[in-house]
């Protein structure tokens, strides 16, 4: 069991990275912002399962909420700054 | 009881993947925010669920339980904020445009890239 947690995470580690070419490449800043939420997801699954790993479970999944209430607050902050409707020049 | 966990493991690491081909190939913000607003979060929901079940009766599968519900309320949450402010400031949404014969036309094809003034 302990090496399909390890195989999971090896996996979700290369998908994460995979991801992180929309955040470099994208073509509006909201491609990116959006990439860079689906990165800190993934990041907070990788959190959890490196717990997993370690054996330290009570550690790391407060380490995960703190991970996706920031997550949350750090999209919605964005939306908020980048919601503006353009003037004419 | 194993059995469970590794198929719903699976299955979160199936539609993770899934998710970030759709952010990768999908031509459009718009298309890219339905890849990352549900089956992303579909993924995470299996993921923690899987997990949970693996660790049995404890605290900290109450506080994973409690991540899974958080991603399912705050997840679609935050990628609708994100789409609503690309639609307020004038980001137009992807078509394939036709020509007048009917083909369609490959200049067009990444129309909905570049932002656009509103008014």
């Amino acid at each position: 069991m302990s090496s399909f947690l390890l195989g999971i995470t090896i996996f979700i580690a290369i998908v994460t990275a995979a991801c992180l070419y929309r955040i470099a490449v994208g073509k509006t800043i909201f491609d990116r912002i959006i990439g860079a939420g689906l990165v800190g997801t993934n990041g907070f699954i990788l959190l959890t399962l490196i717990g997993f790993i370690f054996g330290r479970i009570d550690m790391f999944v407060d380490i995960a909420i703190a991970y996706a209430l920031l997550n949350f607050v750090i999209i919605i902050v964005l939306g908020k700054y980048f919601d503006r409707v353009r003037e004419k020049p | 009881m194993l059995v469970l966990v590794i198929a719903l493991m699976l299955g979160g690491a199936f539609f993770l993947t899934v998710s970030a081909i759709g952010l990768l190939r999908l031509p459009d913000f718009y298309a890219r925010t339905h890849a990352v607003g549900k089956s992303e979060t579909l993924g995470t929901i299996l993921l923690l669920s899987g997990l949970a079940v693996y660790n049995g009766w404890e605290l900290s599968t109450l506080k994973i339980l409690f991540i899974s519900g958080f991603v399912l309320i705050a997840n679609p949450t935050a990628t609708h904020a994100i789409s609503r402010a690309a639609f307020r400031s004038g980001l137009q949404p992807w078509t394939r445009k036709k020509k007048n014969n009917g083909e369609v036309n490959k200049s067009d094809k990444q129309h909905g890239a570049k932002l656009e003034r509103k008014g």
